[in-house]
């Protein structure tokens, strides 16, 4: 049985750590842009955006004021046992949020879309957020949080198979040049691109390819890193950088995921994971364990299984 | 800070126009002195609601942060200010006249900027210029600059993210100098470099085969 304190006590941890220390894979995916950047400006910007880590870091404060939106991912192991079972887990992970809001600080951003009643903690009516996923032969779970800010950097368009890649392109460029104009995507960014799957999970599988895949994490399908890494240095080529400016950094890295769709449509979506690309990761094991982890872990061979049963060949490719 | 070849300055608050004369666009800034944070819930207040400014201007300083602090109030009634990082400030538009007369302030701080319509109409003639914060998401950096709470208005009625925040501050920054005395704007002048090179990256893409409502002006057009 995975104890509930347990479980509190690594969520109020994950939050503040998401708020303040940036990604490793982030950061170097950066620090290599850093190193490219001929433009003037667009290169200050992600200079001062190092030292602004560092000062999160050093200080302990959120490194974005924006302290977006606090969400949670949960990684079930098959055989885990939840002390006090799945109730008991969404409230530790509900209070979890409050806390910190009060304690790092993070800005209060939840709000009723209608009311704009604000309970300052974060929470609300579908805030945080928490989806499941599931792992076989597992007996802990793993934990996630994503702290995604942003009014600006995702859109979703009904294409159709006749669009072809020329189509995702043209639509992957529309969003990054609306988005990117004047930086309000707060780019360099990682993008997300989701392909298929129905409407809602069109949306949910690109958001978590920005969110939920590190930096220099490719696609298993051959064929779809190759168009990872095409879309990426295409991205980077428009002639924008940081905040819009002149310059060859908008992208740090492309992530593609793909679900099955509609046979007549191919729905598709495109999200921004910006400059403060919060998300932090642990495992929790029932002996007390805790192991913090660099990689979310969520897209994994089973998550993308292909075939009607599974037989638990490749499951340990995610460990 | 970064070494670059942009320029810096460091200006002491408050300023006046005078003092913003020699600002080129794309000229780093640091500030000292005191500012406040006002977003669309204070400019309602004040300018729709006719509520006016909670305090003199000498109290609040002419500079006006579209942004509010990640910040808590401590049991004693303290505070706890984290990061700051500016909201997009294109959507403040509508309130520019009227907030000049009333705050008379000579520095709007935010994210994005506006337009060189807008800073031509109401900046210039109020001898006021625009700043961008960098990234945007420098919060950190921001929050260290922060010497002080001087105190907060409006914090029941609009809550701690609505509310106006007085602060002391002390080599804040880093900003941009997005617009200059006469109106120009930094963004336009990198939008209209990049305009060539996205028109060759648009080649060879595909437009979509089913358009948007929306898309396009004529409501009489045939969208599919
Ligand atoms: S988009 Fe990201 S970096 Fe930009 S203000 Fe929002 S949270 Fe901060």
């Amino acid at each position: 049985m995975i104890p509930q304190s347990l479980i509190k006590a690594t969520a109020d941890q994950l939050m503040a750590k998401a708020a303040i220390e940036i990604p490793d894979d982030y950061l170097s995916g950066l620090e290599r842009m850093a190193d490219t950047e001929q433009g003037d400006l667009s290169a200050f910007v992600i200079r001062a955006m190092l030292d602004n880590y560092k000062a999160a870091k050093e200080d302990r404060r959120a490194m974005c004021a924006d302290t977006g939106v606090p969400r949670w991912y949960v990684k079930i192991g098959n055989e885990a046992q939840i002390e006090g079972g799945p109730i008991a887990l969404e409230t530790s992970l509900r209070r979890a949020v409050a806390d910190a809001t009060q304690d790092i600080p993070l800005r209060p951003n939840r709000v009723h879309p209608l009311w704009r009643t604000d309970h300052n903690n974060n929470c609300g009516i579908g805030a945080p957020e928490i989806d499941y996923a599931f792992h076989p032969d597992a007996d802990w779970i793993e934990l996630t949080t994503v702290h995604k800010g942003g009014l600006f950097g995702s859109d979703y368009r009904m294409l159709f198979p006749a669009d072809g890649i020329d189509g995702i392109k043209r639509f992957y460029l529309d969003t990054l040049v609306s988005f990117g104009k004047r930086g309000l995507a707060c780019q360099p960014a990682i993008i997300g691109i989701g392909l298929g799957g129905s409407k809602d999970i069109c949306m949910t599988l690109g958001k978590q390819a920005a969110c939920l895949r590190t930096v220099g994490s490719i696609n298993p399908d051959p064929k779809i890193a190759a168009l990872e890494e095409e879309f990426r240095d295409f991205g980077n080529s428009i002639g924008m950088g940081a905040m819009g400016f002149m310059g060859s950094s908008m992208v740090v890295d492309c992530h593609i995921e793909v679900g099955y769709c509609h046979t007549g449509g191919l729905p598709m979506s495109v999200h921004m994971f910006c400059l403060s690309s919060r998300r932090a990761s642990a495992r929790v094991y029932k002996d007390g364990r805790v192991d913090m982890r660099g990689d979310p872990n969520w897209f994994t061979d089973y998550m993308r299984r292909d075939g009607v049963d599974w037989d638990g060949a490749t499951s340990l490719a995610a460990e | 800070m970064a070494n670059t070849k942009l320029k810096t300055v460091r200006l002491q608050l408050p300023v006046s126009t005078d003092d913003l004369k020699g600002l080129e666009l794309g000229t780093i800034v640091y500030l000292d002195g005191r500012i406040f944070t006002g977003r669309e819930s204070v400019y309602k207040k004040a300018l729709d609601e006719g509520a006016g400014l909670p305090a003199p201007l000498g109290e609040l300083g002419t500079v006006n942060f579209h942004c509010s602090p990640a910040a808590s109030i401590n049991a004693d009634g303290s505070y706890n200010l984290g990061a700051v990082t500016a909201t997009a400030s294109f959507r403040f538009k509508k309130w520019l006249k009227a907030w000049f007369e009333l705050s008379q302030c000579k520095i709007i701080i935010g994210k994005g900027g506006m337009t060189s319509d807008i800073y031509r109409n109401f900046f210039v003639p109020n001898g006021a210029i625009y700043l961008t914060t960098v990234g945007y998401g420098t919060g950190a950096l921001l929050g260290r600059g922060i010497k002080r709470v001087v105190t907060t208005y409006w914090r029941e009625e609009l809550g701690l993210a609505q509310a106006i925040w007085v602060l002391d501050v002390e080599n804040f920054g880093p900003f941009l100098v997005e617009s200059d005395l006469n109106g120009n704007s930094l963004f336009e002048r990198e939008n209209a470099k990049i305009a060539p090179r996205l028109q060759a990256a648009y080649e060879g893409t595909r437009p979509a085969t089913m358009a948007r409502y929306g898309e396009t002006d004529d409501k009489t057009d045939e969208l599919i």
